[in-house]
């Protein structure tokens, strides 16, 4: 009550010097607050020391859990345990060749999805008859999840290296497609009005004008869909294969070897990390204009 | 074949029986520097876009030296009021975007490049992106790269509205000196002005409509009308100075008064 007083105070004092009296009534008003915006920033050494927790924090508290001994190693082998395994693995020359067996089949199916996507996803932000046409099934084939189809693509393609990569195009080329043609529609009507009006042709302002305002976008699109493919290759060496990280993880399921499992899984992890930066510096480079 | 700008009987309607233009006839002599003022919605950027050929008229024609416009391209240079320029062009490449699809060889198009940006007086920033340039220097961009292929006619739509007071100022007398000094693809026997670009320029400053043009349009609303072709005669060229003289106050007076009665018609329509 006493925050109050001084304001009584104040507005008899103003209405005295003014010498106005009554006037529309006020609101009352709380004492104003610190108003922020909902977006914050922290400092870049802030940045980084959160950077540095968010990989490590998980890391110590899988190496504190396996330290007390509370978890049977053959669930939750040590970090070091982890280590040693990826170290023998690599001697014996396994895990370098399963590595490149399943970045071959990366390469080749997430490669033919990107091939295949990006001038169709392109046809359908540019044309107005491809939009109606492919969208709709679009759409609907790539809400099928693409594991479902492994049984039909092992009787369609055998269980070599097609259907594997059938598998990774399927799991990909959807989601990329329509990412692709949405990033295509978003180029500004205006830069195509005045490129025509500088004597353009259709195919000057695709290939001069709407590509270089959507490379960033479909970078970033690829980017997405990247890990996507990481899941689809490891899905498909699980079924049916003799080679790959997703073989040799279904072996060591066999033996009980849980610290080979752990020691694949970091491997595809920092792999996956590896193209996402790669990529991301891609588009850093090719998109210095947007910032 | 006449030579110029010539707007014949201009309709157009985007939604039936509700006519934007309606009867818009205008010549316009080559190298005439003309100016459309009007209230909103009078229609003003759709006789623009009309004469860019950037969408068809729904009755009559436009024609640039007797050949009817069938759809935009080099002749006709488009400035809009925010500068459409390429973003991931740099200055020097996005005024010869129009020379590339024109096939002009590299050499002579890094040549006109050059000069057209000393002319514009932005060489020192033929390697910066848009992203870095202000908005009076992103409109001189545009204004040069609508410029690089010597269109027969220069079309600006409200190219200064964006900008503040003493930048407009600048880009007055900057489009004025432009238009003096860049020369159209005029055949080579056309001398003095009329080797000058046309040009066309829409605005809802009625001051400033005055100070450039040579002549002003006034654009009635429902439907959009020429309702007044005003001949500007005021010393060449113009200064700043002029401004301030008895004959601009008087005519900028008598040119609001018009614009204010449309604009008060156009109210009284819109709620009876």
């Amino acid at each position: 009550m006493s925050r109050a007083e001084p304001m009584v105070a104040e507005e008899g004092r103003q209405a005295a010097e003014t010498g106005v009296q009554g006037g529309p009534p006020e609101p009352p008003l709380p004492p104003p607050a610190r108003i922020r915006l909902l977006t914050t920033s922290v400092s870049p050494r802030t940045a980084w020391i959160l950077r540095a927790v968010s990989i490590l924090g998980p890391v110590t508290a899988w190496w504190a859990l396996s330290a007390t001994g509370m978890v049977d190693p053959t669930f939750l082998p040590s970090p070091s345990a982890v280590w040693s395994a990826a170290v023998d693995m690599a001697g014996t020359g396994d895990l370098p060749s399963d590595l490149l067996a399943s970045l071959g089949r990366i390469g080749a199916g997430f490669g033919l999805a990107v091939l295949i996507s990006v001038p169709v996803g392109f046809a359908m932000g540019t044309l107005g008859w491809a939009q109606p046409l492919l969208e709709p099934v679009i759409g609907i084939l790539r809400y099928l999840p693409a594991s479902a189809f492994i049984p039909l693509l092992i009787i369609w393609l055998g269980i070599g290296e097609p259907s594997k990569i059938a598998l990774l195009v399927l799991g990909v080329v959807f989601f990329n497609t329509l990412m692709t043609a949405d990033v295509v529609r978003q180029v500004p009507h205006r830069l195509l009005e005045v490129s025509a009006t500088l004597g353009a042709s259709r195919l000057r302002v695709a290939s001069r004008v709407v590509l270089p305002h959507a490379l960033p976008g479909i970078i970033d699109a690829m980017r997405v869909n990247a890990a996507a493919a990481w899941n689809f290759v490891v899905v498909a060496e699980l079924v049916a294969a003799t080679s790959g990280l997703g073989y040799r993880i279904t072996r060591a399921q066999r033996f009980l070897q849980t610290d080979r499992i752990f020691a694949i899984l970091v491997v595809i992890g920092l792999i996956g990390l590896t193209i996402d930066v790669a990529l991301r510096l891609l588009r850093t480079r090719v998109g210095r204009w947007t910032r | 074949m006449t030579a110029g700008l010539r707007v014949e009987a201009l309709g157009k309607e985007f939604v039936p029986g509700r006519p934007v233009l309606q009867d818009v006839d205008v010549s316009v002599a080559p190298g005439e520097f003309v100016c459309v003022v009007g209230a909103s919605g009078s229609g003003k950027s759709t006789l623009l876009c009309l004469i860019a050929g950037l969408s068809r008229p729904s009755t009559g024609r436009v024609l640039l030296d007797g050949h009817e416009v069938l759809g935009p391209g080099p002749d006709r240079g488009l400035v809009f009021q925010t500068a459409s320029l390429f973003p991931w062009r740099d200055v020097a490449r996005n005024v010869a975007f129009g020379l590339e699809a024109l096939g002009v060889p590299r050499a002579a198009r890094q040549e006109r490049v050059r000069w057209l940006l000393d002319e514009v007086g932005l060489a020192h920033l033929a390697g910066a992106l848009p992203g870095r340039l202000s908005g009076g220097q992103q409109q001189r961009v545009s204004i040069a790269r609508a410029l690089a292929c010597a269109p027969r006619v220069l079309l600006l739509d409200e190219p200064f509205g964006a900008l503040d007071v003493q930048t407009k100022e600048d880009m007055q007398l900057f489009i004025r000196q432009v238009w003096q000094d860049v020369p159209s693809a005029a055949d080579g026997a056309a001398t003095g002005p009329a080797r000058r670009s046309t040009v066309v320029m829409v605005t809802h400053d009625v001051e400033e409509a005055v100070f450039l043009g040579q002549r002003v349009l006034v654009l009635s609303s429902d439907p959009g009308r020429i309702s007044q072709d005003i001949a500007i005669d005021l010393p060449e060229p113009r200064s700043l100075e002029v401004k301030r003289t008895p004959e601009f106050l008087k005519i900028k007076a008598a040119v609001e008064d018009l614009v204010r009665a449309e604009h008060r018609a156009h109210q009284a329509r819109l709620s009876p």
